[in-house]
Parts: C-alpha cells; structure tokens; sequence
C-alpha cells in the first residue's frame, strides 16, 4: 500500500514536470570559440572573431534565385548581392553595379560595372556574368522565370566588358527594387546549390542540413574595410525556448526572434535590441461576410479597438501602431493616416456606429487565427476583450497553419482574422492585394477607388509620383476601414554584450559585415 | 498471537479510513471549487489589467496574475470546471458504452465476444494520446471532438472490466436458476449481474476519471480542444511554459492543482477498493 502511495505521488509529481517542462529541452553545448575575455570599455571596432548567429528554420534552397523563405534570404544576404542592395534606410545602393541610368520611358535600365568586384572563386565579375544571372532570373535561358518580376525582361545586352543594357516590356518604376537579384558566376546555376558563389561580404564553407550554414570572410570584398568578423555560423535552433537557454549557455551570439518576455530575462546578460519588423499585424474583416460589408461596422470595429493595449500586452510598448498597410520604414512611401479611430478605444463612437448600422445589441464575430502563432492568438485574445466591451461578442477559433491558409487565406471563408502580412522592399508589395481583383485579396476588399487610384499609381513613370498615389491607396483603406491595422509588431534581438555593429534593415536580413567584436581576441 | 492479528486488523482499518477520508477530502475540495467557480470567480476570468501584469501571489491575486494582468486563481477554479467537464462527460461516455458492450461479450462470449476483444486490442495497441490526435485531426478540433475521441480511446479499459466481471458472474448458480425461471436477458444483465460489479466499476470510473483529467491538461497542453478565452488546466500548463522562470506561479498554479486532482481521486479509488474488500 504504501509503496503504491509512493509511486503514485512520484507519477503525479513526474508528470507536472514532464507537462510543464515539455518544449524546453535543447542542446546547451558550450562553444568553443567564444571569447571569455572580459568586456573592456573600449568601443573600437577590431578585426577577426568567429559569432554563432541563431536561425529559425532550415534553408530551403542554396540558390539564390530559387530561394523563397524569408528565412533563407536574410542569410544569403551576405554571401550573394545583386547589381543594387538594400541598405538600412530602405534606399538601394549600388552594389556590383557604380552607376545605372533609366530611359526615358523607363523601358531600358542601363548598368555600368563597378571595377574590382571578385565573386568567392578568384574571379572578376564581367559583363558576362550578369547578363548571365539575369536571363537565368527572368526566364530567358529556359523559359522558366525564378523571379516573376523580372519576367518582363526581354533582352539584356552587352554593351561593352563594363556596360549592360536591359530592356523591359513595361516601364515599371518599382522594377529597380528587383535588380537586388544576385549575381552569380555565368553558367553556374546548376551547381548554385551545391556551392554556391557569390560577391558578398562572406562566403560559403558549408551546410550541414537541420543543423546550419559555416560562412567564412571575403578577402577580397569590394567594400573597404568589411566584414570585421572572420566566421559565422547560422545555427538552426527549435523553438524559442531553446534559443533562450542556448543564448544563456553561450551557445549563441545573436539570436532575433525573442518573445518579449524572454527580452525581460535577458537584459541583464545581453544587449537586448528592438527593431520594427516587416509585418503588418491587423485584424482582418472580411468585407464579403456580413455584417461586416457594412463600412459602419467595420469602423465601429477599428474605433472600438484599444492598440495601444494590445501593443502594452502583447509587444511591451515596443510595436509600431499603424493606420493602413504601409511599413513606416519605408519612409517614401509611408503616410501617417490622419488619426480618426484613435490608438485607444472609443467606445461611444463605436457603439453610435453600430446602431447606425442596425446593430444596437452588437453582433457575434468569430475571429479565426493560426494557432502556431502564440503571438497572434494573444493579439486575439486581447482583441476579443476589446472588442466584447463595445458589444461585439467575439468567439475564438484557432486552427492549425494549413487550415488557416486554405480556409481563410485562400478559400476566404472566414468572418475575421488576425494575422501577419510581410513585405519586401518593394513599396507596392503590400498595396497591390487590396485591388478587387487581386488573388491576394483575401478580406475581399472592394473600392472602385481604391481600384482607379492603384491603376493610376501604375501609369507613373518615376518612383516620387508613384508615391503619392500610393499615399492616397492607405488613406482609402483606412477611411473604408477595409481592416482594423493594428501594428508593425517589434523584432526583438538578443546580441552579446561584446558585439557591436548591428544594422536593422527595413526589410529583415541579417547583415554580418558590419558586425564586430568591441574588445580584443 | 490473536492480538497481533486483530491489532493488524485495525491498523488495516484505520490506514484504509485514511485514504477514503484524504480522497473525499481532496475530490470534495476540488468538486466544491469548480461547482463555485461557474457562478462565482473572486475576478472575471477574462478581465485584463495591463498594470497588473505578472503579479506575484499575494492576497489579492492568491496564485498571482498571468501575461494579461488575469488572475490565476479565477482562472484555475474555471479550468478545474473546464476539465472536469470534459473528463467526467468522458468517462460517462466512455463508461456507458463499455457497460453496454462489456456485459453484452462477458456474458454471451463466442465469436462476438472475440471479434471486440481483438478491436479492443487494436485501439489499445496505439499510443493513446498519438490515437486521440488522429482522431481530432481527422474530426476537426473543438470540444466535442476532444470528448468523442478521448471517449474512444477510454473505451477499451472499460469493456475488459465489465467483461472480465461479467464472464464471473455468468456461471453463478443464482444466473442459472434465473435463466432457468426465464428471466429475460436484458433483466439479467443489468438487474443481477451489474449491482454485483458496481464497486469494481467504481474503482475504474475513479481511475479512468484521473487518466481522463491528464489526457484532457495534454490535448489543451497541445493546443488541441478548448479554446481561449476558456480556461482550461492544460491550456494554462502550455501558455505558462513561456515563462517559467520570470513567473513561475503561473506553472505552479494549474500544475499544482493537477497533481492534487489525480492525487485526490487516487486515493478516493484505493479507499473505494480496500473498503470493498
């Protein structure tokens, strides 16, 4: 008898630690090649030292031009460039191109060859390389475009060793965003994946799969002076729990996908960095689906939400309140809506709205959200407080990724959702899904105006025109109410306390050219 | 020599009191609780409060707040209903049928009874939580889904043990002359034969609620089942393990009171058990 108390009081105690420890299990090996020098008060960049950085996810492909997810792009970002880079402000730079005229009509980009540039094998980049690396992109070569915006190329030339000429089908100034496509060594496409090579500021030593990438410095890269660092190792790590406890055993340097909770634990040890990211968080409506085809009630949704709480809960203070579906990053382009709804709750309007609208007593609304995403089921969770408070009865429905995305990404059969989209560099990326027509309209969002202004913003031939109209698209979106825009949640960076150097990019990559060690090896 | 053995006696006696009293203590507790806890919580269970996120337990928050400023404790009393709810409507479930079907292959036995005893095996030969997520994955999620398919896979415990009882009874001279009077079946299933198992059954519906309440904390555990806002034990274990060590009441609180359910109706089972014999 008393054996079996024992043993069952030890089964119940196992299993609250099996319950309540499940998920943070994780390989804390201690590093080798960490430094354990004490930090010194000096700020001077030195040269040499070797950072594990922490990914995500496993890479989908080596090739850049066949690489999709994000994951693998904010790697390649150093090991591959293209005619033109990003930099930090959002503007583009020029990379192995030094200069690059547009016609005209903007039908014919012409590129001169910045003198120097090697790829990682010893070899000059020529004229022949690019114009290889843009037919292979645009579908030239074998009929196939890799990159679809580029598949409106239609000849590229040599002009002379120094100078290439693309000629386009349709004058598109938003196409100038997409010459960030790599440049690779000409007919070495086929063997992209295995070994890659490119002119970054790092190049490839190996891949080991499900464990991570080993990148090594450039010698000879053409920017005076980079990279500070010798090695990095982008190391696959599951889960954030196990990143926490890797970047507590010193596993890792860097890693950039903390919750905000696990921010507050490490601030001690760690620099703890926040940067906005490139995610438009709101709570999608479908426009389709009543009640919410009525304007009014849309706006009485957008009025009734309290972002600046659900920014204190879920993002500790660190998110970037947003009106319309614009990165504020992308300085150009962004407009500050006028602040009609207000970033906390106006529960009066609100409700005035919804008798106006027929639905004095409020209305159910189902909010449907990827469950895989803790960060936006306890957006929902806030939400659906808020929202209940101006008398809208709000019932939680989280599902699985692939349900989300055939249910209501792609079969928008659903009444609300709450979610992330993410953009590119290229400023239009996140307007064009709100035309009527648009494949991508998944919250079914449907203005005429809206409609004219963005064909009108298509006509323009310079990017400064094109920003105008597309100022006025977010203010549409957001008078129409076509979605309650919550926020640009915060990317949340963990970085040893010997590291400097950090750059945040509008677009997220992660730059380790301009990472360096601030004390001595 | 006599003493000795009557001394065992008591001491027997009083050891099997202890378990019986320290079960119903525990259970009634934990019952009185979730039965309160659906008219009654000291806050509302889905009230926010951003200035009092992650409040460490105290007199006002007994177990302390959660990441949205909620307290726990209210939110426990809600789980503990939650859980119990599904659990027990599982074990009814689950229960009933293997009653049903327990009784009908016991005591009929033959091919029947061969074929269930084979599914059975078949069911029980899958991990049981591997077995449930297929089921709800096949099914969609949701409460109701989670009860069928934890029903499913408590189904087979309870039909060997109605059917092991059965198969005792059914040779008992007291059945025979039934049948022999021409008692109809259906009355002698469940008029003289169930009666006789009850305290066995009991035992089992003790022992199965317990599993039912850690497979249900699992499935939540998984993001399976109840959704948010509800509270539900399992739910809460899972949305803590975020932070664990810069707020570990919030672990401890569902955590603890889990092992004091399982606890509580382990020992009530033990008690139930030695007071039969």
């Amino acid at each position: 008898m008393k054996k079996r108390l024992i043993s069952l009081l030890l089964m119940a105690v196992l299993t609250m630690t099996a319950l309540s420890g499940c998920g943070t299990d994780s390989t804390s090996e201690s590093s080798g090649d960490k430094s354990s020098k004490e930090e010194q008060s000096s700020n001077e960049p030195t040269y040499g030292g070797s950072v594990v950085v922490g990914i995500q996810q496993d890479i989908d492909s080596l090739d850049p031009h066949k690489a999709t997810a994000a994951g693998t792009k904010e790697i390649l970002f150093n090991i591959f460039e293209g005619l033109l880079k990003a930099d930090e402000n959002g503007n583009l730079m020029k990379a192995v191109a030094e200069n690059y005229t547009i016609s005209e009509d903007g039908l014919v980009y012409t590129f001169t060859l910045r003198d120097g540039v090697m790829f990682h094998n010893g070899n000059k980049v020529t004229a022949e390389d690019v114009k290889y690396s843009l037919e292979r992109v645009s579908g030239i070569l074998d009929g196939t475009p890799l990159i679809s915006t580029l598949s409106t190329i239609k000849s590229v030339d040599i002009l002379d060793e120094k100078t290439v000429q693309v000629t386009v089908e349709n004058a598109n100034p938003e196409l100038i965003y997409s010459f960030t496509a790599a440049v690779i060594p000409a007919g070495s496409g086929e063997d992209a994946q295995a070994q890659p090579i490119g002119t970054g500021p790092f190049s490839f030593v190996s891949y080991t799969p499900q464990e991570g990438i080993l990148v090594k410095k450039n010698e000879s890269y053409w920017q005076e002076g980079l990279p500070y660092l010798d090695e990095v190792n982008f190391k696959i790590v599951n889960g954030s729990d196990a990143a926490l406890l890797a970047l507590k055993g010193g596993s890792i340097d860097i890693y950039p996908y903390l919750t905000d909770s696990q921010a507050e634990e490490l601030k001690d040890s760690f620099q703890v960095i926040y940067a906005p990211s490139n995610v438009v968080q709101a709570l999608f409506l479908n426009n389709a689906k009543e009640p919410l085809n009525d304007v009014k009630v849309r706006q009485a949704i957008c009025y009734a939400l309290d972002k600046d709480s659900v920014n204190d809960f879920v993002s500790g203070g660190n998110g970037t309140m947003i009106g319309s579906a614009m990165l504020p990053t992308l300085k150009d382009f962004y407009v500050d809506v006028e602040d009609t709804y207000g970033t906390s709750a106006n529960l009066d309007k609100a409700k005035e709205l919804l008798a106006d609208a027929g639905y004095a007593d409020g209305f159910d609304l189902e909010i449907t959200v990827p469950s895989n995403y803790a960060f936006h089921v306890e957006t929902t969770e806030v939400v659906a407080q808020q929202l209940e408070e101006a008398g809208i009865h709000v019932t939680i429905n989280s599902v699985e990724w692939g349900t989300w995305l055939d249910d209501c990404y792609n079969g928008r059969n659903y009444e609300a959702t709450i979610c992330g989209i993410t953009s590119d560099m290229t400023p239009g990326y996140l307007l064009n899904r709100f035309e009527s027509e648009s494949s991508k309209n998944f919250i079914n969002f449907n203005s005429a105006e809206y409609d004219a202004t963005y064909e009108a913003a298509g006509n323009c031939l310079t990017l400064e025109e094109k920003a105008e109209y597309y100022k006025k698209l977010q203010e549409i979106l957001y008078d129409d109410a076509g979605s309650a825009f919550i926020q640009v949640p915060p990317l949340t960076i963990a970085m040893n306390n010997e590291l400097a150097g950090y750059k945040f990019y509008p677009v997220y990559v992660q730059d380790m050219s301009t990472v360096y060690f601030v004390t001595q090896q | 020599m006599k003493l000795k053995n009557c001394m065992k006696k008591t001491n027997q006696r009083k050891k099997r009191n202890w378990y019986l009293t320290a079960g119903l203590f525990m259970t009634g507790l934990i019952l009185f609780l979730a039965i309160l806890g659906v008219f009654w919580t000291p806050y509302d269970t889905t009230a926010m409060s951003a200035g009092e996120k992650f409040a460490a337990p105290s007199f006002r928050h007994l177990f302390g707040t959660d990441n949205f400023g909620r307290d726990i404790f209210s939110r426990v009393m809600q789980g503990i209903g939650t859980t119990a709810f599904i659990s027990s409507l599982v074990v009814l479930c689950a229960g009933g049928a293997g009653i049903c079907i327990g009784a009908v292959t016991g005591y009929f036995g033959g091919f029947l009874d061969e074929a269930i005893m084979r599914i059975t095996d078949a069911v029980n030969g899958f991990p049981s939580i591997l077995l449930t997520l297929v089921i709800v994955s096949v099914l969609g999620g949701g409460i109701r889904n989670l009860i069928l398919s934890l029903s499913i896979v408590f189904m087979p415990s309870f039909i060997r043990i109605v059917r092991s009882e059965f198969i005792k009874f059914r040779d008992a001279d007291y059945i025979v002359r039934a049948r022999l009077m021409g008692t109809g079946t259906v009355r002698i299933l469940f008029i003289h034969i169930l009666p006789n198992i009850f305290s066995t059954f009991l035992v089992s519906v003790t022992i199965g609620l317990n599993n039912a309440i850690l497979a249900e904390s699992g499935m939540s555990y998984l993001g399976i089942g109840v959704q948010p806002p509800t509270a539900s034990l399992g739910k809460m274990l899972s949305d803590a393990q975020g932070y664990l060590t810069s707020a570990p009441w919030y672990a401890l609180a569902p955590g603890l009171t889990i092992v004091w359910i399982v606890l509580g109706f382990s020992l009530l089972s033990e008690g139930i058990r030695s007071r039969a014999q």
